[in-house]
C-alpha cells in the first residue's frame, strides 16, 4: 500500500461539480417537459449533438481500452503494462458516459434494455446496443481488479485472473464489432449521407480510425495525467505507442483514397464546397499530417510534439464523426439545426463527470497508477 | 398478396377530405398553424398529421396550373424504418402495411433518420413519447375495410386494392392517355417498390418527390449485418492464435537464454 496520497485538486473538483449540477438540472427539465423543450431536435433532424459527440465520438475515444489490453495481454508487450490499467479505466468511464448520454437522448430511456428481449438482427443499431451492453460488462470485469485489490478481496481477484485472456479476447471481438457497427448505422443513409463519406465499407473505415485514435487517446491521457495527477510515464512508452500510429493511419488513408478512387469520387474532394473543406480538414489535418509526424523519430522523442500530434489525430476523428453523423448528413427538406444550450449543458456535464470519476478513481484506487511490471499472464 | 393504393394526381381536387378523414379515424388532434400564403396546411407531416395534401403551382406554357399531391407513408416493400428499428417495433405486416408496435419502441428515432420519404414523426412535446405514422388504417384493414383516406376521397383519386391490380390499372391508364400522364408510376420501382403509388401529369421531381433508384435502401446495412457472425469467428480465432503463438515464442526464447535450468524439453 502506498501511503502518500495527493490532495484532490480542489478548484477543478468544484468547477466540475458545478457543471455536473447544471447538467442534472437540465436532465430533470428534459424528463418533465420532453425532448422538444430541451433540444432543438425535430423530425427533420432527429439526431443531434448527443449522438454526434457523446455517442459517436465517445465510443471511438474509448477505443484505447481494447487496443491496450490487446497489446499487453495478447501480443504480450509487457512494457506497456504500466499504462494498461489507466486505458481500461478510461474506456470503462467512456462507455458509462455513452450510456448516460443515451439515457438522456432516448425517448423512453427506461426501455433501454428492450433490445435484450425484442430482437431485430437486421438493424445495425441492434448490434450497437448489444455491443454497448456486453462490452461495458467486459470493461467492468477488466476494471474490477483495481477494486478487489484495494479491499484485498482474494477470491474474486483470482477468478478474474483466471479468465483474463478470454475476457481480453471478448473485449477485442466486441470492440471490433462495436466500432465498425457505428459505421454500419450510417449504411442506412445511402441517399442522405454525402458521397464523400458514404461507402459500403464505412464499417472498415470506422474500425481503422478507432484503432488509431485509441492509441492517440492513451498518449493524450498519459501526457495530461503526467502533468496534472503526477502519474509519470516513460516517454519511451508513449513513443512506442506513437510508432504504431503511422501504420494504422497509413492503412486508413490507403483504404479511404482507394475507396474514393474505385467509386470514381476523387474529384469530389475538391468540388464539394464546404464539404470539401470539412473533408480536407479531417483527412489531411487529422490523418495524413499526424501520420507523417508520428513517423518522425524526432517527434516521438519529444514529449510536447507527441502530445500535439496525438491531439491532431483526436481532433481529426472528432471532426470525422461529426461529419458523418451530422454535418454531411442531409436533414429533411427545410430543416436547420443548431444545438440548444441545454444540449451543450448535458454534454458538458457528462464529460465533467467522466473527468471527475477519473480523478477520484486514480486517487482512491492506487493500483491504477502503480508502475508494477508484473503482468499475470505470460 | 399485398395491399396498395394508387393515387392519381390528375383526379385530385385538393379538397383535403383525406387529411380530415385520417385525423377523424385515427383520433389525431388539430395543429395550430400560421397563414403561409398557401392553402397547404399544416405545412408538414407531424405526430398529429399522418397525411396531408401538398399544393404545387406548375407553369404550363402561358398559364399556371395547380397540382395536388398526397404526402404520407408509402408503405415500402422493403421498408428502411423496419430494417432500422432496433427492437422491431416497426414492421411490415404480411398484407403489406408498415405498422408500429408502441410497446416495444425505445424512442431512438433511427426510423426517422432512415426513412427516405421523411415519414415517421416523434412526439417531441411529450415526456413519454412515441413514433407516429400512417398505419394504412390497419384496424380497418382487419375488418376488410379500405383506409379512411381512400374511403372518403370524392373523386376516386385514391384507389385502394391489390398492389398488382393497381399497377395494371395504372399502366392501362397511362397507355390510354399518354398525352395526359407522364410515363412514370412513382412507387412502382423506387427504393424497391412501394405499396402507395402515384400517377401524375407533371414530372414527379417538380412536385418535390425525391428521385430514387430501384434498389432497396437497407441493402448495404444488410450486407454489413450478415458479416457480423463471421467477424466474431475470425477475430476470436485470430486473437486466440496470436496469443498462443506469441506466448510459445516467448517461452522458447526464455528457454534459449536460460536453457540450462529447463530440462523438460531438449532442443538441438
Amino acid at each position: 500500500m502506498e501511503s502518500e496520497k495527493r490532495p484532490l485538486p480542489v478548484v477543478t473538483t468544484v468547477i466540475l461539480g458545478i457543471l455536473i449540477a447544471i447538467g442534472l438540472a437540465v436532465a430533470i427539465f428534459r424528463y418533465i417537459h420532453g425532448l422538444g423543450a430541451a433540444t432543438n431536435l425535430s423530425d427533420g433532424r432527429p439526431w443531434g449533438l448527443w449522438i454526434s459527440f457523446d455517442l459517436y465520438c465517445g465510443v471511438a475515444l474509448a477505443a484505447g481500452g481494447f487496443v491496450l489490453t490487446g497489446t499487453v495481454y495478447i501480443f504480450n508487450m509487457k512494457r506497456y503494462y504500466p499504462i494498461v490499467r489507466s486505458a481500461v479505466l478510461t474506456a470503462f468511464l467512456g462507455y458509462l458516459m455513452v450510456i448516460v448520454a443515451l439515457l438522456v437522448d432516448l425517448g423512453q430511456p427506461w426501455r433501454i434494455w428492450h433490445p435484450v428481449i425484442y430482437w431485430n438482427p437486421h438493424s445495425p443499431l441492434f448490434e450497437v446496443g448489444w455491443c454497448v451492453f456486453l462490452y461495458t460488462a467486459v470493461l467492468a470485469l477488466e476494471f474490477s481488479p483495481n477494486v478487489f485489490e484495494r479491499f484485498n478481496m482474494k477470491t474474486p481477484l483470482s477468478v478474474i485472473r483466471a479468465i483474463q485472456i478470454p475476457l481480453v479476447i471478448a473485449g477485442i471481438v466486441l470492440s471490433t464489432l462495436h466500432q465498425s457497427s457505428l459505421g454500419s448505422i450510417l449504411l442506412m443513409f445511402p441517399e442522405s449521407l454525402h458521397p464523400l463519406w458514404f461507402t459500403p465499407i464505412l464499417p472498415v473505415q470506422f474500425f481503422l480510425s478507432a484503432v488509431a485514435v485509441g492509441l492517440a487517446v492513451v498518449i493524450f491521457e498519459m501526457s495530461l495525467s503526467d502533468k496534472g495527477l503526477g502519474h509519470h510515464v516513460d516517454q519511451g512508452i508513449l513513443a512506442g505507442l506513437g510508432s504504431a500510429i503511422p501504420y494504422v493511419l497509413g492503412l486508413y488513408v490507403v483504404v479511404k483514397i482507394g475507396d474514393l478512387l474505385v467509386g470514381g469520387k476523387l474529384g469530389l474532394i475538391f468540388t464539394s464546397g464546404i464539404y470539401s473543406v470539412l473533408f480536407l480538414l479531417e483527412f489531411v489535418g487529422g490523418a495524413i499530417v499526424p501520420l507523417i509526424l508520428f513517423a518522425l523519430p524526432s517527434v516521438r522523442q519529444s514529449r510536447t510534439a507527441t502530445f500535439w500530434s496525438a491531439l491532431l489525430v483526436i481532433l481529426g476523428l472528432v471532426l470525422n464523426r461529426f461529419d458523418v453523423s451530422w454535418f454531411a448528413l442531409a436533414p429533411r427538406l427545410g430543416t436547420t439545426y443548431f444545438p440548444h444550450p441545454m444540449e451543450f449543458a448535458i454534454s458538458i456535464a457528462i464529460v465533467s463527470s467522466g473527468i471527475l470519476a477519473y480523478i477520484l478513481a486514480t486517487r482512491y484506487l492506487p493500483a491504477i497508477q502503480s508502475i508494477k511490471k508484473q503482468p499475470e499472464a505470460g | 398478396m399485398s395491399v396498395g393504393m394508387l393515387i392519381d394526381l390528375t383526379k385530385c381536387i385538393g379538397c383535403r377530405g383525406c387529411q380530415i378523414a385520417c385525423k377523424q379515424w385515427n383520433e389525431l388532434p388539430a395543429e395550430k398553424t400560421h397563414n403561409r400564403g398557401s392553402y397547404e396546411n399544416p405545412p408538414k407531416l407531424s405526430d398529429k398529421t399522418w397525411t396531408y395534401i401538398t399544393f404545387h403551382e406548375i407553369a404550363d406554357g402561358s398559364r399556371v396550373t395547380w397540382v395536388f399531391a398526397k404526402d404520407g407513408c408509402r408503405h415500402c416493400l422493403e421498408p428502411s424504418c423496419a430494417s432500422a428499428c432496433i427492437v422491431g417495433a416497426l414492421h411490415k405486416r404480411p398484407d403489406g402495411a408498415v405498422v408500429y408496435n408502441a410497446h416495444k419502441c425505445i424512442g431512438c428515432r433511427y426510423c426517422e433518420m432512415a426513412c427516405p420519404f421523411g415519414i415517421p414523426a416523434f412526439q417531441w412535446e411529450k415526456p413519454v413519447p412515441y413514433i407516429q405514422k400512417c398505419t394504412f388504417c390497419e384496424d380497418r384493414l382487419d375488418q376488410g375495410e379500405e383506409p379512411a383516406c381512400a374511403k372518403t376521397c370524392p373523386t376516386g383519386a385514391i384507389e385502394f386494392g391489390e398492389r398488382n391490380d393497381l399497377l395494371q390499372t395504372a399502366h392501362a391508364r397511362m397507355k390510354e392517355r399518354p398525352d395526359k400522364y407522364v410515363n412514370h408510376i412513382y412507387g412502382e420501382k423506387e427504393v424497391g417498390g412501394t405499396s402507395v403509388m402515384y400517377l401524375s401529369s407533371v414530372p414527379f421531381n417538380k412536385l418535390g418527390f425525391p428521385t430514387y433508384g430501384p434498389e432497396p435502401l437497407p441493402r448495404y446495412a444488410h450486407i454489413a449485418m450478415n458479416a457480423v457472425p463471421p467477424t466474431i469467428g475470425v477475430v476470436t480465432v485470430l486473437m486466440g492464435g496470436v496469443y498462443w503463438i506469441i506466448k510459445r515464442r516467448d517461452k522458447m526464447m526464455s528457454q534459449e537464454t536460460d536453457g540450462v535450468t529447463e530440462p523438460t524439453e531438449k532442443e538441438g
